[in-house]
């Protein structure tokens, strides 16, 4: 083991000790990690993802915004009690545009990962607004004033773009009628087939908040009815191996 | 008195051999490590080893390696649901089957029903219905005698299925309150008003009731009724009575008239299965609004 009585060489010279323990570091970030890019297990495909479209985009910024991730999770864990409450339990794939990821650990209000089409559009306005109105031993704080808050496309095309530099399919159709698209979700008397064409016939369109104008509750609501709503869960199998 | 002569310390006297490095004449003590802590660490070893082949270890090409036990939380979940389904499995067909108007009559029946139907509700409707089914402002009181939809048990059934104004099921109950402020003239608006007002004996205007009587049968009675007593097929509320989903007060009234109501309620057929609806329809049938 004559090498191994050479450490001293490494112990005399810092350099040396810097060199060989960020080798040491690499090679074990190197197979926790890459695996993760190529294990069938993390890149299951399931049909139905989309990215977000420019409302729900906008919306799920809002949603970061306000830190609503401090006590909502976005993760069904895979348990009986969590499958019962919330639905099917989340796979990778459901938050494969999501930067950042909204998982979370911490529970002071629900999982939000399946909120989508389980409550009205008029409850998610109320709710917001006064949460205790609806939901009497709630600590929910109250964020009424989003109704107020208008919003304009005014950067959408680069919020859209910032997100394919991320990694999110965003094609360069999409970038060029995000304007148009965003107004068009909001608004129930609007064209809507370039937005269907792009984003799929099952985007949600209507006025969300039920008040003229779009308003940041619009895009939070918007986005909020869309979580967990596009992979069909009656056509997926998984496989139980992974 | 002279002090005892100091003991030299205990481990001089053991005569551990140093490391043979010598700093400014400070030595260093080559002590072997404590006999604890070297078996922990090899015992450590050894379970590390145990456990890359007894759990999920090592990535390979496509997955990692799947270790002996079979772990899974995937398999484990599913394990878990089926072994509760089974459980329930006889009884939850025999629900799923049985008409809901004749599930009373079977007392294994009604047992599980309102228990597994209170569960339904704490779950996935006191959000909206509240946790006793009173209800908000908004989401109808259950406990009253009052019903959009009717309130029979089978009118239950069918509302919980398919949900209201629900744009995910074709089959969803419809039916439209209008906001009657782009159709009605000011005074129309103010008179029609009164003229509901005027259904409770309340202090309404007088002169406007009657005027409002001809825009009530003119406009509204096609949905309330002549009677003013609703109308459960397009989920038209009674109006004669002091029960206000969207509150009574000739403000609250004037809002709903002038820019309409159009409350939601999801189809549940998506999410829950068919016993689970009989089971939260009996549940709410027996809150003691049901007719």
């Amino acid at each position: 083991m004559a090498l191994i009585d050479k450490h001293g060489v490494i112990e005399r010279n810092a350099t040396l000790l810097l060199i060989f323990s960020f080798i040491v570091v690499t090679i074990g970030g190197l197979v926790e990690i890459v695996p993760l890019f190529y294990l069938q297990n993390t890149i299951e495909k399931v049909e139905g993802m989309r990215v977000y479209t420019p409302l729900e985009q906008t919306g799920r910024n809002i949603y970061i915004r306000e830190g609503c991730y401090v006590c909502h999770s976005q993760m069904i864990r895979p348990m009986r009690d969590e499958v019962e409450r919330y639905g099917h339990y989340s796979l990778a794939a459901e938050s494969m545009y999501d930067h950042p990821f909204q998982w979370g650990s911490k529970r002071t209000g629900p999982d939000l990962a399946r909120v989508g089409g389980r409550y009205s559009d008029q409850w998610h306005v109320d709710h917001l607004t006064n949460p205790q109105s609806v939901v009497p031993e709630s600590v929910m704080p109250k964020y009424g004033f989003l109704k107020k808050r208008m919003i304009e496309p005014e950067h959408i095309e680069e919020l859209l773009a910032t997100y394919r530099a991320a990694g999110d399919p965003y094609t360069d159709d999409m970038i060029a009628h995000a304007r148009e698209d965003f107004l068009a979700q909001a608004d129930p008397d609007a064209d809507t087939d370039g937005l269907f064409e792009r984003y799929g016939e099952k985007v949600q369109v209507r006025n969300f908040d039920g008040e003229p104008g779009i308003s940041e509750m619009d895009a939070l609501i918007a986005y909020l009815q869309m979580l967990g709503t596009l992979v069909d869960f009656s056509t997926f199998t998984p496989d139980a191996s992974r | 008195m002279t002090k005892a002569p100091r003991k030299a310390p205990k481990k001089e006297q053991k005569q551990v051999e140093t490391t043979g490095h010598s700093w400014d004449g400070i030595e260093e003590y080559n002590n072997p490590l404590p006999r604890w802590w070297l078996w922990t660490f090899y015992g450590c070893i050894v379970f590390a080893l145990g456990y890359m082949v007894a759990y999920p270890a090592w990535p390979l090409l496509d997955r990692a390696t799947p270790g002996v036990l079979g772990f899974s939380t995937r398999a484990d979940v599913e394990k878990e649901i089926k072994r509760f389904e089974e459980i329930n499995a006889g009884i939850e067909k025999k629900l799923a089957e049985t008409d809901i108007t004749e599930v009373a009559q079977d007392p294994e029946l009604k047992h599980y029903a309102s228990q597994a139907g209170a569960a339904v509700f704490r779950t996935w409707c006191i959000q909206c219905h509240g946790a006793g089914g009173q209800g908000a402002k908004g989401f109808p009181n259950l406990l009253d005698d009052e019903w959009l939809w009717g309130g029979d048990i089978e009118n239950i059934h069918t509302t919980i299925t398919h949900g209201v104004r629900s744009e995910a099921d074709d089959e969803t109950r419809t039916g439209e309150m209008p906001a009657w402020a782009d159709v009605l003239e000011p005074d129309e608006l103010l008179a029609v008003v009164e003229y509901v007002l005027s259904f409770n004996q309340r202090d309404a205007n007088a002169k406007l009731v009657e005027a409002g009587k001809v825009v009530f049968e003119d406009n509204c009675s096609g949905c309330h009724g002549e009677d003013a007593k609703g109308n459960i097929d397009v989920g038209a509320p009674n109006l004669t009575n002091a029960i206000w989903l969207y509150g009574g007060t000739r403000e609250d009234i004037m809002e709903t008239v002038s820019h309409g109501r159009g409350g939601v309620m999801p189809n549940w057929n998506a999410r829950l299965s068919e016993a689970d609806i009989k089971a939260v329809a009996f549940y709410v049938h027996g809150l003691g609004g049901g007719q």
